[in-house]
């Protein structure tokens, strides 16, 4: 890591000291997470979120690749597999039930990590890098979850497929064409379906490469802080190890209770119950809706009802439900306050809670029929939604008078030292990682 | 004093790390253990087959756990050559009648799976090459089995195998 | 540059919706929707309890047999059930030999084909196979009831409100005393569907199964009233949707348990770690 205090890896038993030479892969993970990492010793529970994120990847891909052993990507058999996994495999019910509930668990444990991100701004400079792969990652997991609902090959599964594949259809020109070339036909069908399970099974792999990048560019600043004050000396920092795999450790107990009692108690429960009917062309569900992860975007792809301009009400929609992500990736040039942390800006923080409630609003309405008043609500929490990232950051971030901020982290934490010695106030030179 | 306490927190350090190792070995048994044949697979571990058709001389080919089995309906000829052999000159020791149900040694029922790696030996099917024993010839690496499917020539260790098998009446056999 | 177009994009979006929001609210101002006959007398399930609920809830495993018998005797006439096979059968308490009797003497047959001579025929059904299935040329599509209990919101509640919730439409009410057909003149139950106020629409094709006391004799004394049957089927349907119910929650309490224990030492372990930087 960056900063010259951090410990260095210095294997004492002979083996050891071999394999640094030949291949220094346990310097690595020592400086990545291990004694040799220095973090801010001041982070909260909110920082736990990064590493249970990358525990849930690994838990998806453990029980996904076992899934795969006994699934089988065929539209005319592909329902009666699952039901053959919950019956008759050995721990089959269990090794699903964990599968699609920790894909909650994912989008939770990542929605709880993006907006820390929002609350500390962790999007700033100088880590816009970590940011932007950060969304990449969200983008990623996004398709990969979709794609993952389609395998069942229940109703929901199929009439998702062709609902999110017809949002590519509102594209000028080239969008019915597209729809037909995503699924490979006119409906969802085998082509579809083998297509998704490819795709499914790739893409986590893909997830886990942009992860290693979002991490790597993390090591490069170091992490960031709940005062948003950067690291300034040796006693602003701990080691990694063993100080947060500790608490990492209790957070993870925490994540696996939750996880746990809904696996085992109430496994249906974030599902939906038309996805036990087997797929049928001929006849949509009274009442379709994506996961609920999804539900905030979904609300803002129904919101847009008319017409507007030359643009069709369908192409609004699609175009505002992409931007509502993409909209992230400028966030570190929309908010351009030099405070990071929310706690000393206190309009900021206003902005930030109503964003929060905007979004469990969204996510509400989302999962609703699309019926009044749900589509009213929806438009005006869509209108809060664009102005917030696009209109009321900027001039927030122009405006604010921000709180004083404490000198330096290990002050914050200790309280203010008056015999306290200091590094020299400029930050040390950054070398790559390991 | 101190010292105790830096005793109690050791431990509870290193029970913290016991349990989450406890934890993540618990968690590898559902992983394995869904290689294991599911519960289908098992219940088809049994199946009846009518061998009423079978003229002596004659076998089929039956379908025991999805591998063969071979059901031969033995001539006396065919008896009395497997009773020649002398026992205790064979590579695999057993007498027809260890091989088959009292009262009903023309039924010769194995698996047709070759002893040596698995392949399915010829014999069963009508006109195939009985071998020079004339009861299997298995064509891969050229293992010979006699009458009593008994192992005679080339590499495999075994004779064919005899699946647990019972009648249910004259003219049914229950394998498995 | 971001943030002069920002700001440019955002309001071009809030502009899209506040016109959306127009045309909706004045849409919803000058004709607004009516509530449908759906909406007014469609019922919940009614709050029925059973021996599965709650996470300590087991199946009553004579339930379950009373239940299949239901099941053999009155829906097994038009309903399918193919992802259970015989064999499961033996959770519910039978025997080896009973399993293997009842997939005997099973009405319908298992079919055979031979692919040499392309000869059609019937065989018994072995433990080993599925639910034969069900073929039915009257009206409707009576689906599958392997999984009939997930698929509904409600699950067995709503089941047993089906069955037991038939009644004449002709001066029904709802709970809020209004009138169906006085209030939804032409919401009258069209000929060969049969009106029932717990089903989505409120009418369905499926006439009242279960219809008197006694229709199914049950073998262990219980009073075979209608109310009981409709129980005793809607908890054999909860079982075969989720025949690992049992298993499920009796691995979730000792899991919850070691994980409860592994927590508290996770934190104590944290705040021995953490003691001297606080």
């Amino acid at each position: 890591m960056s900063f010259p205090w951090a410990n260095e890896y210095k294997p004492s038993h002979p083996l050891m000291q071999w394999i640094d030479e030949k291949l220094p892969l346990p310097r690595f993970v020592y400086n990545a997470v291990g004694a040799g990492y220095p973090v801010p010793r001041n982070l909260n529970y909110m920082w736990n979120f990064g590493v249970l994120a990358g525990f849930a990847l690994v838990l998806q891909i453990v029980t996904g690749v076992v899934l795969a052993m006994h699934y089988a990507a065929n539209a005319g058999v592909a329902f009666d597999s699952v039901e053959h996994i919950m019956r008759d495999v050995n721990w089959g019910w269990m090794l699903r039930y964990a599968h699609a509930n920790g894909a909650s668990m994912f989008f939770i444990v990542v929605y709880t990590h993006i907006f820390r991100g929002f609350f500390y701004s962790s999007y700033k400079a100088p880590r816009e890098m970590i940011w932007l792969l950060g969304v990449v990652i969200f983008l990623l997991m996004m398709a990969t979850a979709f794609m993952g609902y389609v395998l069942p090959w229940g109703q929901m599964s199929f009439w998702g497929a062709k609902v999110i594949t017809g949002l590519f259809s509102a594209i000028p020109l080239v969008g019915p064409p597209l729809q037909e070339w995503l699924l490979g036909g006119f409906a969802p069908d085998n082509a579809a379906l083998n297509r998704f399970f490819s795709l499914h099974f790739l893409l986590p792999f893909v997830i886990l490469g942009v992860i290693i990048l979002h991490v790597w560019a993390l090591h490069i600043p170091g992490s960031s802080n709940p005062t948003g004050v950067e690291v300034k000396q040796e006693s602003d920092t701990v080691p990694f190890h063993p100080y947060y795999t500790a608490k990492d450790g209790f957070g993870l107990g925490i994540f696996l209770m939750v996880y746990c009692a809904l696996v085992f108690f109430a496994p249906n429960l974030l599902g939906h119950p038309d996805n036990y009917i087997p797929a049928n062309p001929l006849s949509t569900p009274a009442h379709i809706v994506p996961e609920w992860y999804f539900w905030p975007f979904y609300a803002i792809l129904r919101a847009f009802t008319s017409d507007f301009l030359i643009i069709p009400a369908k192409l609004m929609g699609v175009l505002a439900m992409f931007s509502a992500i993409l909209v992230w990736f400028f966030l570190p040039w929309l908010d351009t306050s030099p405070v990071r942390s929310g706690h000393y800006r206190p309009l900021f923080r206003k902005f930030f809670y109503a964003l929060v409630i905007d979004v469990l609003v969204l996510g509400y309405c989302g999962g609703a029929p699309a019926e009044e008043p749900y589509v009213m609500i929806s438009q005006i929490a869509s209108m809060y939604y664009f102005l917030h990232f696009l209109v009321i950051l900027p001039i927030v971030s122009s405006i604010e008078t921000p709180q004083p901020l404490p000198f330096s982290i290990t002050e914050a934490v200790l309280g203010k030292d008056e015999h306290a010695t200091l590094a020299p106030a400029t930050p040390p030179s950054a070398p790559a990682v390991a | 004093m101190a010292g105790d306490g830096v005793r109690r927190r050791d431990f509870i350090n290193i029970a913290a790390v016991s349990f989450a190792g406890v934890g993540g070995l618990a968690a590898l048994y559902p992983l394995i253990s869904q290689m294991a044949p599911s519960a289908d697979v098992l219940a088809e571990s049994s199946t009846e087959i009518d061998i009423s058709a079978i003229a002596p001389g004659q076998a089929i080919k039956a379908v025991w756990r999805k591998q063969p089995v071979f059901i031969r309906n033995l001539t006396p000829e065919e008896i009395k050559s497997a009773d020649a052999v002398d026992v205790a000159s064979l590579r695999d020791p057993q007498t027809l009648e260890q091989r088959t149900t009292a009262g009903k040694t023309n039924w010769l029922i194995t698996m047709g799976v070759c002893t040596h790696l698995g392949c399915v030996p010829l014999g069963a099917g009508e006109g195939e090459v009985k071998g020079e024993f004339g009861g299997y010839f298995c064509p891969c690496h050229g293992s010979v089995y006699d009458t009593a499917a008994r192992i005679r020539k080339g590499p495999a260790p075994k004779n064919l195998e005899v699946p647990p098998h019972e009648f249910s009446s004259d003219t049914v056999v229950k394998i498995g | 540059m971001v943030r002069l177009f920002g700001p440019l994009v955002g309001l071009f979006f809030v502009a899209a919706l506040l016109l959306s929001f127009g045309v909706g609210a004045y849409n919803a101002a000058t004709q607004p929707t009516p509530p449908s006959a759906e909406k007014l007398f469609h019922m919940h399930p009614k709050d029925v309890k059973f021996s599965f609920d709650g996470p300590f809830g087991t199946f009553d495993k004579a339930q379950l047999q009373r239940g299949f018998k239901v099941y053999q005797e009155v829906c097994s006439n038009c309903h399918s059930l193919k992802q259970v096979a015989f064999r499961d059968l033996g959770a519910l308490g039978y025997n080896e030999a009973q399993v293997k009797a009842i997939a005997k003497n099973w009405g319908t047959k298992a079919q055979t084909f031979d692919p040499k001579t392309g000869d059609r025929g019937e065989r018994p059904n072995l433990p080993s196979d599925h639910f034969p299935p069900v073929y039915y040329a009257g009206q409707g599509n009576p689906p599958d009831l392997s999984l009939i209990a997930k698929s509904r919101h409600g699950g067995a509640q709503y089941i047993h409100s089906l069955l037991t919730g038939y009644v004449d439409q002709a001066g029904y009410k709802n709970e809020a005393g209004e009138e169906l057909l006085k209030k939804f003149p032409d919401a009258k139950t069209p000929d060969g569907l049969y009106f029932n106020p717990y089903f989505a629409n409120l009418n369905l094709a499926m006439p009242q199964p279960l219809t008197s006391e006694g229709q199914v004799t049950y073998s262990d004394g219980t009073k075979a009233t209608v109310d009981q049957m409709a129980m005793d089927v809607s908890a054999f349907l909860t079982w075969t949707a989720e025949p690992k119910l049992d298993k499920r929650k009796q691995t979730g309490w000792p899991v919850l348990g070691f994980l409860l224990a592994a927590t508290v030492l996770a934190y104590l372990a944290k705040r021995n770690v953490w003691a001297d930087k606080h």
